[in-house]
């Protein structure tokens, strides 16, 4: 935003800035800025993102059948399971991006001060801790082995009541995830600078807006689906008992209403952290700005009429299953559009390849085999061969993880100069994102040949002619693994010992670069006037 | 809605232009925030429909047994509390905080009367057993294996024994009425949608009885007022959903059946 008027002064070390507005860590722990407790959650997410990796190693240990014992035993097994799922899911990719990117970047994007309800904001982040220490409480007490997704009848008659604990973490997780959204929503619509109109915002923005809105509309049916699993555990209600008269399918329609549209709260904003990075790395204004804005929306809207495809073999009629299938295909047109645009933006632009464009690209290239293989699932006769293999097990690893955790590291280099006003290595940065994604197809490419070989998912045990499969994957998961530490200690390394970066160091366009790194703890000295496009690039 | 003055004592935060910009958007989230609550009990709503398709004579059996007297009474109280919460409002609005106070305390008053009655239309079904799945069996453990339907249920046990039926107050017709409910499969159903229903309705009485009671005190202290009345109003149009969900519950429970 060439023309923003913002007066800033550059880089030196005691320049006040959010960082050292308030010093000790009560000061951190009370704070009201957005952006520290952005990083509050980036620091909450990391450690989470380390436990549910560690499941997902102990998963793949077993799976590759290393010595002649298995390493572990069927039931450790199923909450190993479990719980890399539920860690992901509710704790890492949910929140990942929007509650920290969203909650650093938002804002400042804005032109705003800080975000609509301040100590709102504060609360959210608590909320989420106090529902992930009740989550996390069930790997202690009573743990949980039906999958993330707490089928029933399985989860309300059959296992044991660890499931309540869970169930009343994930519920309380999403108290905070609709408090966040609430909070972006009314900050996107009150708090925008002068001059900055919708059409005016960068796409990132336009990105959270729309799964703030994802997440204001659907996270309340989980939360009254999650509450009758606890009110089916506690009273037996029967609503999703059959012994009882109740229809455990009626539990799925419940659940995939929330977690399909929930896919989209995992894929949206990273798709807007990588519409920042291409057209800040092509040094170009971005291709069909509002192609990809309205297609955030559509896609956000298309989500609420799919749940369906995950239920083609629950025994729901055909003519569900074929409209269903239809308008799952939908998704396929916005998602093509951004992509298309992104490819677009790149074509003649000065395309440079630090490590937030490379995890970009990663994204582009991971995202597109997800989206794709997403289209024989879509498809009803095909997802009867492939329901509950191992093919939906890489499809929607490539989306969500490929998906969003690329965007995520993306993100994270993007953004770590405004962060802590320091650079981190690239070649650390490029070597994580070589390993991550090499890792990445490694593990989960012979997943799609072993699914459709029809290895079924969620086993413990699998026949011998699966084994060899198994055994690259579980190799390509030590890589994933171990660029992930490469990642860490990149970050680490940065913000204690990185060099010092300048105000936009990448040459972007967008508001927050208009402003001093860090920032100081009102974003801005005088509140930018905004007369232009996000990416005005001549 | 009266304008706010931004010329007023009462600072607006930091990152807003002004009062009334503070104003709208602190309204613009207390709203969004309602339609999060109206969806979540609209995923109540959707599977009570569904099972009163599927079962019409348990819900009509059911809803029969249930006291529709203190219902309306309950409706009564709640339309009673929404008008003493607008009125509050309207009074903080006019700086007049003395009987802005004593209609926040009547409205509080109210919540706790709902409660009350709720507490008797409870105890009387845990007393005769129409309550939810695994409490409506003598013995819990011997549904255990998928044997429920050979399980007595605590009706049906209460109905051979005419001194409990005495002790409990229940009259000749409502014997005749917790037959019919015990004569349908499947029965406890309808207990499970009412108390999951009016449970989570009541628990939003009780937070909203705490957040007027917030707001009470704010008012008490003189921290609302004229120029800067969005607490109240806030918690106004919370109370007003508890009010409405209410409204919807009523019919549905008690007179449809």
């Amino acid at each position: 935003m060439s023309s923003a008027h913002t007066k800033t002064e550059h880089g030196h070390s005691t320049d006040h800035n959010y960082l050292n507005h308030g010093s000790g860590i009560w000061s951190w722990m009370t704070t009201l800025d957005h952006k520290r407790i952005g990083l509050m959650y980036f620091a909450t997410v990391s450690t989470l993102f380390l436990i549910g990796g560690f499941f997902a190693l102990g998963i793949r240990l077993h799976l590759a059948k290393f010595g002649a014992e298995p390493l572990l035993q069927p039931d450790t097994y199923n909450k190993f399971m479990t719980f890399h799922g539920a860690i992901m899911v509710f704790m890492v990719i949910i929140p990942g991006i929007p509650a920290f990117l969203g909650n650093f970047v938002l804002p400042i994007q804005l032109g705003a001060k800080d975000v609509a309800f301040p100590r709102l904001n504060l609360a959210s982040y608590y909320i989420f801790i106090a529902g992930a220490a009740i989550a996390a409480s069930s790997m202690i007490f009573n743990q949980v082995d039906t999958g993330w997704t707490f089928y029933t009848p399985y989860s309300t008659a059959k296992t044991s009541n660890g499931v309540i604990l869970l169930v009343l973490g994930a519920f309380t997780m999403g108290f905070s995830s609709i408090l966040t959204g609430l909070n972006f929503i009314v900050t996107t619509h009150k708090l925008r600078a002068p001059g900055m109109t919708m059409d005016r915002i960068p796409l990132m923005i336009w990105a959270l807006y729309s799964t703030s809105i994802i997440q204001i509309l659907a996270t309340p049916i989980l939360a009254i689906t999650l509450l009758l699993i606890g009110a089916e555990k506690t009273l037996g209600v029967g609503i999703f008992d059959p012994d009882l008269g109740g229809d455990p399918v009626l539990f799925q329609h419940f659940f995939w209403f929330y977690s399909h549209p929930a896919v989209y709260i995992m894929i949206l904003p990273a798709m807007g952290v990588i519409s920042e990075l291409i057209t800040a790395f092509s040094k170009k204004t971005i291709f069909g700005y509002r192609a990809i804005a309205y297609s955030s929306v559509a896609i956000a809207a298309v989500s609420f009429l799919v749940w369906g495809h995950h239920m083609f073999v629950s025994g729901q009629s055909t003519l569900a299953g074929i409209i269903f299938s239809i308008i799952t295909m939908f998704v396929g047109v916005p998602t093509a559009i951004k992509l298309f645009n992104w490819i677009s933006t790149m074509y003649r632009g000065t395309v440079t390849f630090e490590a937030p464009m490379l995890f970009a690209l990663g994204f582009m290239f991971l995202f597109t085999i997800g989206g794709l293989t997403g289209v024989f699932l879509a498809s009803t006769g095909m997802d009867v061969h492939f329901h509950d293999t191992y093919f939906v097990v890489a499809h929607f690893h490539y989306v969500m993880v490929g998906g969003t955790l690329m965007a995520l590291m993306g993100g994270i280099f993007y953004w770590f100069p405004k962060m802590f006003g320091r650079m981190t290595s690239d070649l650390g940065g490029r070597i994580s994102w070589v390993l991550i994604f090499t890792g990445f197809n490694v593990t989960f490419f012979p997943q799609f040949v072993l699914g459709a070989m029809g290895m079924p998912r969620r086993y413990f045990d699998y026949l011998p002619e699966y084994t060899n499969l198994n055994q690259i994957s579980t190799v390509g998961s030590w890589l994933i693994g171990l660029g992930f530490l490469v990642g860490l200690i990149t970050i680490i390394h940065g913000i204690f010992k990185g060099e010092k970066a300048s105000d936009n160091p990448w040459g972007a366009k967008t508001l927050e670069w208009q402003t001093s790194s860090p920032p100081p703890h009102e974003n801005f000295i005088n509140t930018p006037t905004v007369t232009a496009g996000p990416y005005d690039f001549r | 809605m009266t304008s706010v003055s931004s010329s007023s004592e009462f600072q607006h935060q930091h990152h807003f232009k002004s009062a009334e910009h503070q104003y709208a958007s602190s309204k613009q989230g207390i709203w969004i925030f309602l339609c999060t609550e109206i969806l979540m009990f609209g995923g109540l709503f959707v599977g009570y429909l569904i099972y009163h398709s599927l079962y019409p004579t348990v819900f009509k059996n059911g809803s029969e047994t249930l006291d529709w007297k203190m219902g309306a009474v309950n409706t009564v109280v709640l339309l009673i509390s929404s008008f003493t919460m607008a009125a509050a409002i309207n009074y903080v609005q006019r700086g007049l905080h003395k009987i802005a106070a004593i209609m926040l305390a009547l409205t509080i008053a109210c919540a706790g009367a709902f409660m009350v009655i709720k507490y008797f239309e409870y105890s009387h079904k845990f007393h005769v057993g129409t309550v939810p799945g695994k409490f409506s069996l003598v013995d819990p453990s011997c549904a255990a294996g998928g044997k429920r339907l050979e399980c007595e249920s605590k009706i049906s046990a209460l109905l051979k024994n005419p001194a409990e039926l005495e002790k409990n107050h229940v009259s000749a017709e409502e014997v005749s009425r917790l037959k019919a409910v015990i004569s349908q499969p499947r029965w406890e159903m309808f207990y499970g949608f009412y108390f999951v229903m009016t449970g989570l309705h009541g628990v939003h009485v009780v937070a909203g009885a705490f957040l007027i009671f917030w707001v009470f005190v704010k008012t008490l202290r003189r921290k609302v007022g004229p120029e800067y009345y969005t607490p109240v109003e806030g918690v106004g149009l919370f109370w007003h959903v508890v009010d409405l969900v209410w409204i919807y519950l009523f019919p549905l429970l008690y007179l449809v059946g």
